[in-house]
């Protein structure tokens, strides 16, 4: 299959790759799929004052599930919870000229989205003076 | 060295200029029909088919009246498999085949379960090859086909043909064998082996693309088929159509050079195919062979690489064409069900890659593939997260994952 360049730069060239430390103050972490499937995405973000001010990925997977969730992070910099939220897999679809077999590869990007800013949310309900204790040191 | 290099000889191979070149007049000056009794056109056009028959009979070590034209080796196998149910169906209703033959028996084993017949898929062993007992385990007293390929397409491995051959005679039964990826590569005897129909192929060896065979025992048992096309009764009934004669002196040619050039080049592609695993794993850790180590054909090696998804290496090694058992590959979304049948995991089945050595590469070709491989894999690890969880001591097996 011929890959749209934009697929191919990501692939080449990921943005925002690796980790944070998961039990990190303000970090939300989402790993969607299974090995099983033939990918596995785990997409983090670093949350100060409601805003994303760090994003980072890692993705066993094809080269447009790759570029999926390098994209995704991109897009997640800057955002507010409740803005990143909104990302579409469809947008991700659109940036990157996905064919029709390739969506679901940006479907679990957009899961991978949602299931960090869940896990960033119950961490930051559980222990919410945590995150300021932290915010100030 | 020029660039893609061609690295998947399984899939269909380049036609030998020598084959090309033996087949050029039969498109232009002799351009007759080898079924014209009455001119010298057709006696001409005949005596290229004859020489052809006689070069393909040489090199399976059969008589060339056995030798049955057909488009390639996918009508082969249908002309067998739905052949002899046709023609024995009195007898019984059992067929006998293995759960990684290619698709054109397994496919056509379903078409024809569906119109009744049963059909019994066996397990291999986990170097994914055929125990010849299962084979006579599974017999019944209305099996009436055993049909069980000589080399696997995807992982090479060579089945033990002779001894399911024994097996069939003892039992009366006729036997099958989807010769492929063997013939041309490795040594194959159809007296030795036993075999009472074989298919192959002739892009598989370097010739032209649309012409294969079936090879039909005459003596001992003599093998009827109902043809599946039917018309002016060429090839002994069989098979009908006119033959595409320059696709049929081109077949006989790559049939002669691969006989004459069986013996080196075979230790030269086992060579070139040793060093590319070697180069690789070398370099990379938990890099995993596929299929059996030793009974392989030559130019064959099967690799999963732990922790990163086929296409996505694929992607990385563009100027080189290889083909992987990931889903991502294939239009159903499944991993390659060779590999599962081995009892490689799925995760291990998308990690897969399958090279194939041919006449046309190099060891030049090799180094450039490994050092390329290497720093593909290295790149995909340093994004893969499995690889980090199994870095930091976690077993991926006992992993919740949110499967979709
Ligand atoms: C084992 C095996 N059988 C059958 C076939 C089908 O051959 P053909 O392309 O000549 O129809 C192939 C080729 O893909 C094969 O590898
Ligand atoms: S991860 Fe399999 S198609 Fe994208």
């Amino acid at each position: 299959m011929a890959y749209s360049e934009k697929v191919i730069d990501h692939y080449n060239n990921p943005r925002n790759m690796g980790s944070f430390k998961k039990e990190e103050d303000g970090v939300g972490t989402g790993i969607v799929g299974a090995p099983e499937c033939g990918d596995v995405m785990k997409l983090q973000i670093k949350v100060e004052n409601d805003t994303i001010v760090d994003a980072k990925f890692k993705t066993f997977g094809c080269g447009s599930a790759i570029a999926s969730s390098s994209l995704a992070t991109e897009w997640l910099k800057g955002k507010t919870v409740e803005e990143a939220g909104k990302i579409k897999n469809t947008e991700i679809v659109q940036e990157l000229n996905l064919p029709p077999v390739k969506i679901h590869c940006s479907v679990l990007a957009e899961d991978a989205i949602k299931s960090a800013l869940n896990d960033y949310k119950k961490k930051a309900e559980e222990s919410p003076k945590v995150e300021s204790a932290a915010s100030s040191s | 060295m020029k660039l893609p290099i061609y690295l998947d000889n399984h899939s269909t191979t380049p036609c030998d200029p020598r084959v090309v070149e033996a087949m050029l007049p039969y498109f232009t000056e002799k351009f007759g029909n080898s079924a014209s009794r009455n001119h010298s056109f057709g006696w001409e056009s005949e005596e290229g088919v004859d020489k052809a028959r006689k070069q393909i009979a040489q090199l399976i070590h059969a008589d060339p009246k056995e030798i049955v034209f057909t488009s390639g080796a996918t009508e082969s196998d249908n002309l067998s498999l739905k052949g002899v149910v046709e023609m024995y169906r009195e007898k019984g209703d059992h067929i006998i085949t293995s759960s990684t033959e290619h698709r054109a028996v397994i496919d056509t084993a379903k078409a024809l379960e569906k119109k009744g017949v049963k059909v019994t898929y066996l397990d291999v062993g986990k170097d994914g090859m055929v125990n010849p007992e299962d084979v006579r385990n599974a017999i019944t007293d209305k099996t009436i086909l055993i049909s069980i390929m000589l080399a696997n397409n995807e992982i090479g491995t060579i089945n033990p043909i002779a001894e399911i051959g024994k097996i069939a005679k003892e039992n009366g039964i006729i036997f099958h064998c989807d010769a492929t990826q063997g013939v041309g590569k490795i040594p194959v005897d159809v007296q030795e082996l036993g075999v009472d129909l074989m298919a192959f192929s002739s892009h598989k060896i370097y010739g032209p693309k649309g012409i294969g065979a079936l090879y039909v025992r005459r003596k001992g048992p003599r093998v009827r088929l109902e043809p599946m096309i039917h018309g002016g009764g060429h090839e002994r009934g069989m098979r009908s159509g006119t033959l595409p004669v320059p696709l049929v002196v081109g077949f006989g040619k790559a049939c002669e050079l691969c006989e004459q050039e069986m013996a080196s080049e075979a230790e030269r592609l086992i060579k070139l195919r040793d060093r590319l695993e070697e180069g690789i794993t070398k370099e990379l850790e938990e890099v995993y062979l596929n299929g059996h180590r030793t009974e392989r054909l030559p130019g064959n090696l099967n690799l999963s690489f732990a922790y990163v998804e086929g296409e996505a290496l694929l992607m990385g090694v563009k100027e080189i064409a290889l083909s992987s058992g990931s889903a991502c590959t294939s239009a159903t979304l499944e991993p390659s069900y060779v590999l599962r049948a081995l009892g490689v995991g799925s995760d291990l089945a998308h990690s897969s890659i399958r090279f194939g050595l041919g006449r046309f590469n190099t060891a030049e070709e090799v180094e450039y593939t490994i050092d390329r491989m290497v720093k593909a894999v290295n790149h995909l690890r340093a994004m893969s997260p499995l690889y980090e969880m199994a870095k930091e001591g976690v077993d991926l097996k006992t992993v919740q994952w949110a499967a979709h």
